[in-house]
């Protein structure tokens, strides 16, 4: 069931606001955190909040990806990593302000000029004070965009799997470790090995008996 | 009602945070790797807020190329970092200076 | 004429040349004097084949190009040759001399190890000589011009081990520097305004060209300007004051190639550009005055020089400086023809003497002092007789060659009215006083008077040679190879200006190959009081020259033979005046003390500021240091810290998009 009268308007905008706040919050939480293991859960509680945004201008099948690929597997993937390498927390949290002011210096200079192009000059003829227009009760996000990207973007997500797959491939490589005097098999060798490795015929001549 | 001006102003905030995590953060590449997420993210509400504003789901498709490349960029990223904190046992961004010639 | 004929007059001693020089250890020396000599031989044949049938059979002048080299924005740099009545006589005089110089090597280098080496240089000078007066075109005329020169350096240097030798070559080496530094100016002044290499446009441009000025030292003429830097080069290379000081010390080369080079061509090279040039020459008074004031002073200072010399070579080495300064004061004189005439006969008769003093050389075993000769003529009668025909030509005497053409100089430098000419009659008129002076004392010194060499040998034991410490040691006749070409000489020496001279000076032969203007030709003015070659000598007789000569035979017969203590108490009494002859007029002082030590200077200067401080120091290391200093101050940017670069980047990011805001 869609919202679709004033009060659900309302109801929308209340609802944006405050996991607009929940989300800033949580983004400040990641980069001011004292433990990365509570950063990494800053950040999954930021994307959670994300995730819920999108829901409510409409984006459904990308929030859902959000949260199952995000939250479920890159944010575990982090946690993991957090939690396997043995950092030294003391040592971590020094010389945190010497860049400081100028990082919120730089923030503060974004936000300004970014709000600044929003307000002040408008984007191109695009009205930035209009809502967004609900779609019909019958629309279905995760068909429409199934549609393009089976169609018209096949190929690029083709590619995107390859590139998914070498990911895949490069952490594994990089990762691997190769313990030299470990007993392992290989089989390619054993499959392509030939008589001449395997057997020697060594010619003996006959003494001659003395 | 949500407007196109109420979500970029929050991009922009969530981006200028992570610009701000960048600068902050002298001791964990994790961190980094973080606020790089955070700066897609920002990047992927506006993605999100145009196409929806534009009735063109162009602006989604790539939303969900960038979660591809990010997913792939997070996880090459914290394999190289596991091997970083195997030869030097430190992921302290201070410790990463071998560009310096 | 037939194009190839021509052709294979210089490159028949070039393949020889060639042959000799990369083969010659191996062919052998037999072979090799035999390949050079023919080589020659037929350059020689063919020259005078020429000469005949341009003179007796009527046949036009050359001229054209055989080989192009290249084409270049509209200048054809190409090889062509211009055969007329005067580089015909030029090329039989210069092939007629080599060869007399080819055989006459066979017996002097005879125990040389450079052997076929030298065979090799003196055939290459002969082609190098031959393109140089057989040009067309300024850029082969230079190519000769440089070509001869690095043979003479060669030579003049053959005896490499000697260090005399190397610094007299490197001396030539450079004085000639300085004079093609002129002749390049020259050739670059006209090429500016013709646009072109060839003689025929230059000469036919002569005269516009003297119209014009160049915006040069506040504005001269151009050709004068053009025509002095030409003869800048002919004063380099034909030995002119201030440039001459290079000749006394080629010396130091073989004798064969002192009669060769440094007497009979490649020194009068400058005496033959100049008459080739005399198109040009001709319309710039200028020039040809300061042609005539050089060369008057050459002909008289130089000759005084060769009167104190004791080097039996460099005594002829200073009369062929002053030799060379008739020719040049001729020149001046517009007298072109008999420059070329005096050219001519002087080839042979300064050939003759310098070739019988390499047979003097070879009888004393390598003794050229004069002071350890003496009476010699009773033992090399040959040498002494042939000897005393070059000397009674060189001296004028009537009815030998030198006077046809001396005789003729002196009276034309006397009709003429150019500026300086008054001046250089009295330089040439007693120039034949000096002339005499130093070829009698010459003669009498070496082949007569006491037979000095007996108790200097003695005294000189512990000279190079030790076999001379056996007490005296009589000299002998050189061998046939020797004196052959002596006599070959002798004959020309004697005669060729009895026979010669009225077609050469008098009877137009030259034709259009010389340009004379009419207000400046004296030689047609002699012409008209000529009436034979006979009456011409019974009148020189009593001419003041022959006066002159006399006296100066008088002269050296009284001090150098008669009572040679009066020559001794001369040199005492008048030490001053010596020591400037013997200091050859400082100007070697000059040119070593002031001129290469003001070269050195500059040269040690602009090394230590310009080369060491300027550019080492500002330049090359200044900027490496400064470099260097940016990058250290660059440097503290690049910490090598990937999150300073995401810095750098952000904040530019930053800054652009506020420029952008302010300015979109």
């Amino acid at each position: 069931m869609r919202p679709t009268g004033e009060a659900e308007a309302v109801l929308v905008q209340i609802l944006f606001y405050l996991f607009a706040t929940l989300l800033v919050a949580g983004a400040l939480g990641v980069i001011s955190a004292r433990n990365p293991v509570y950063s990494v859960l800053f950040l999954v509680f930021s994307f959670i909040n994300s995730a819920a945004i999108w829901l409510l201008v409409e984006a459904e099948f990308l929030a859902i990806v959000l949260v199952l690929v995000y939250v479920g597997a890159v944010m575990v993937l982090f946690l993991f990593v957090v939690m396997m390498l043995d950092i030294n927390l003391a040592e971590i949290r020094q010389g945190f302000t010497r860049f400081a002011w100028l990082g919120w210096i730089t923030a503060a200079a974004l936000i300004v000029e970014i709000v600044g192009v929003i307000w002040r000059h408008g984007l191109g003829g695009v009205d930035v004070g209009r809502g967004f227009v609900s779609e019909p009760a019958n629309y279905s996000n995760t068909l429409a965009l199934g549609r393009v990207l089976y169609t018209r973007y096949a190929y690029p997500f083709e590619l995107a799997a390859v590139l998914l797959v070498v990911a895949i491939v490069a952490a594994i490589a990089l990762t691997l470790r190769r313990r030299p005097g470990m007993k392992v098999q290989d089989v390619s060798r054993q499959v392509a090995v030939r008589a001449e490795e395997r057997l020697r015929v060594v010619k003996v001549s006959a003494e001659k008996r003395s | 009602m949500i407007t196109l001006a109420d979500l970029l102003t929050l991009s922009a905030i969530l981006f200028a945070l992570a610009v701000a995590g960048i600068f902050l953060n002298r001791k964990n590449v994790i961190l980094l790797l973080m606020c790089v997420e955070l700066l897609l993210l920002a990047a992927n509400f506006n993605f999100i807020a145009f196409s929806r504003m534009l009735g063109d789901l162009t602006g989604q498709v790539f939303v969900f190329f960038v979660l591809t490349v990010a997913a792939a960029e997070s996880a090459i990223g914290l394999a190289i970092l596991v091997v970083l904190f195997r030869e030097r046992r430190s992921i302290s961004v201070e410790d990463l200076n071998t560009l310096k010639g | 004429m037939n194009p190839h004929l021509l052709i294979a007059i210089p490159l028949a001693p070039l393949i020889a040349a060639v042959i000799a020089g990369l083969a010659g250890h191996r062919i052998g020396r037999v072979a090799t004097h035999t390949l050079t000599i023919t080589g020659v031989a037929i350059a020689c044949g063919l020259s005078l084949y020429v000469l005949k049938q341009m003179y007796w059979g009527g046949v036009g002048t050359f001229n054209g190009p055989v080989y192009t080299w290249l084409v270049s924005d509209g200048v054809h740099i190409q090889v062509g040759f211009l055969i007329d009545r005067l580089s015909v006589l030029m090329m039989s005089v210069v092939t007629f001399v080599s060869l007399c110089v080819h055989v006459y090597t066979i017996g002097y280098m005879s125990d040389d190890p450079g052997y076929t080496r030298f065979f090799s240089y003196i055939s290459l000078f002969t082609f190098a000589m031959l393109m140089l007066v057989m040009a067309n075109n300024f850029m082969q005329l230079f190519f000769g011009w440089e070509a001869v020169g690095m043979v003479s350096y060669l030579l003049i240097g053959f005896w490499y081990t000697r260090p005399s030798a190397i610094f007299a070559n490197l001396k030539a080496f450079i004085v000639n520097r300085v004079g093609d530094f002129g002749f390049i100016l020259g050739i670059a002044a006209l090429f500016s305004y013709t646009h072109s290499l060839s003689y025929t446009t230059a000469f036919a441009a002569a005269p516009h060209i003297a119209q014009q000025t160049l915006p040069v030292f506040g504005g001269v003429n151009a050709l004068t300007l053009a025509c002095v830097c030409l003869f800048i080069g002919a004063m380099g290379k034909s030995a002119q004051v201030p440039l001459h000081v290079w000749l006394p010390d080629s010396m130091e080369g073989p004798t064969p190639i002192s009669a060769l080079i440094h007497a009979a061509t490649m020194v009068t090279a400058g005496i033959f550009m100049v008459a080739r040039m005399s198109p040009l020459f001709e319309y710039s008074n200028a020039a040809l005055s300061f042609v005539l004031v050089i060369g008057a002073t050459t002909a008289f200072f130089m000759g005084i020089l060769g009167v104190v010399n004791n080097d039996i070579k460099r005594v002829i080495a200073y009369s062929t400086l002053s030799q060379l300064g008739y020719m040049t004061a001729a020149l001046g004189a517009s007298a072109y023809s008999a420059a070329i005439f005096h050219l001519m006969t002087h080839a042979f008769f300064k050939a003759l003497l310098f070739l019988a003093a390499g047979s003097v050389i070879i009888g004393m075993h390598h003794e050229q002092d004069m002071r350890k000769m003496g009476g010699l003529g009773k033992y090399m009668p040959i040498t002494a007789i042939t000897c005393w025909i070059g000397g009674l030509a060189l001296v004028a005497t009537p009815f030998f060659s030198g006077f046809y053409s001396k005789d003729a100089i002196i009276e034309a430098v006397g009709l003429s009215h150019r500026w300086g000419s008054t001046y250089a009659y009295w330089c040439v008129l007693f120039g034949s006083f000096i002339t005499s002076l130093y070829t009698f004392r010459l003669l009498f010194m070496t082949f007569h008077g006491e037979e000095r060499f007996r108790h200097a040998a003695a005294a000189h034991g512990h000279d190079e040679h030790g076999h001379e410490a056996h007490g005296a040691h009589e000299p002998r006749e050189s061998p046939l190879v020797v004196t052959l070409p002596l006599i070959a000489l002798a004959i020309p020496s004697l005669v060729i200006g009895y026979l010669t001279v009225g077609t050469v000076l008098y009877g137009n032969y030259f034709g259009s190959a010389i340009m004379v203007r009419p207000q400046n030709d004296v030689l047609a003015q002699m012409a008209a009081g000529y009436h034979g070659p006979l009456r011409l000598a019974l009148e020189g007789l009593v001419g003041w020259p022959f006066l002159f000569a006399l006296a100066g035979f008088a002269t050296a017969w009284l001090f150098f033979l008669r009572r040679p203590d009066l020559a001794d108490a001369a040199a005492v009494k008048f030490a001053w005046l010596k020591r400037i002859l013997d200091q050859k007029f400082y100007f070697d002082w000059f040119n070593e003390q002031v001129i290469a030590r003001l070269g050195r200077g500059l040269g040690t200067g602009l090394w230590k500021v310009g080369d060491q401080g300027v550019i080492d120091g500002a330049l090359v290391n200044g900027t490496a240091a400064s470099v260097g200093w940016f990058g250290g101050v660059v440097r503290r940017v690049q910490s090598g810290y990937l999150y300073s670069y995401a810095f750098w980047i952000v904040i530019g990011l930053a800054a652009l998009l506020g420029w952008f805001l302010v300015h979109a």
